[in-house]
């Protein structure tokens, strides 16, 4: 690779270290979360916008749950690394999982 | 009768639900509506008779989020037909579960404590199942109207929720 380029390549690299914390959508519509598997990093934030009438919550067996009421949003920052599979208290066929990395 | 039809039929005589064998006929849309916000209202006032009687913390919530949840269906199942200016329609189908429902009342209003909890989390647990498999296999396939077919689907995943919800409080009873 000629110097020139790498040097491109290493500054994009390194552009991307000190990665701003994200907000990523997660939508619930007819019961669904989508996308049903998101990908962040430790320090974004999840938030669940509620199109349906009911209310609804992410819930994670022995660890957190965010109550995300009918047509409403809630958010929840990301703390740990590692994936979680969360689901609705309410109607537990709802099933969503996070894949969170450091 | 279609081979659907009698599959159907069939499906509701194995699961032993008289009120929806008694639908031989395919319901009209009209008479779809009337069942799906009937079986609604039934859910409803078991819970509010829960919420009165039971002690029980878990029994209760659950019991309210039946409220909540069949309530809000229900607002908009009346929207719809608004809507779409239909007037439903009562049938042998709602009136045999309206029966059944005030017969389950009775027999729940005489008990108290746990023997009322297990009794009505197990009967919320058999009768999300008897409406869902009469949604799955009669109501959403008879449906002709494309905004009744998508709610009634939008009220399966709510009802056959409320199923496993309520299996997940019934096994924490025992």
């Amino acid at each position: 690779m000629p110097k020139r380029y790498l040097w491109i390549a290493l500054t994009l690299a390194v552009g991307t270290v000190p990665a701003r914390a994200e907000t990523i959508q997660v939508i619930i519509d007819r019961l669904v979360f989508s996308p049903a598997t998101v990908e962040a990093k430790v320090g974004d934030t999840i938030e669940w916008v509620n199109k349906d009438v009911f209310a609804h919550t992410a819930t994670v067996k022995g660890g957190w749950e965010v109550m995300i009421p009918p047509k409403k949003s809630a958010s929840l920052i990301l703390k740990a690394a590692g994936p979680v599979d969360y689901f609705c208290r309410f109607h537990p066929n709802m099933k969503g999982r996070l894949v969170v990395v450091p | 009768m279609s081979i659907r039809h009698t599959a159907a039929l069939a499906a509701m005589l194995l699961l032993g639900t008289a009120a929806f064998a008694q639908a031989a006929d395919k319901p009209t849309d009209p008479q779809i509506a009337h069942i799906a916000y009937t079986a609604g209202v039934i859910d409803v006032e078991a819970a509010k008779l829960a919420i009165e009687k039971s002690k029980t913390k878990e029994v209760v919530d659950f019991a309210n989020d039946m409220v909540r949840d069949h309530e809000a269906v229900n607002v908009q199942a009346l929207d719809l037909v608004k809507k779409l200016k239909v007037t439903p329609e009562d049938n042998a189908t709602s009136q045999a579960l309206t029966k059944a429902a005030a017969e389950e009342r009775a027999k729940l209003a005489k008990l108290d404590g746990a023997a009322f909890d297990k009794a009505y989390v197990d009967n919320e647990v058999a009768y999300h199942k008897q409406v869902n498999g009469a949604l799955e296999t009669l109501l959403i396939p008879s449906a002709q109207n494309a905004d009744l077919k998508s709610l009634l689907e939008t009220g399966l995943k709510i009802f056959q929720g409320h199923e496993q919800h309520a299996e997940h409080v019934a096994g924490r009873l025992k």
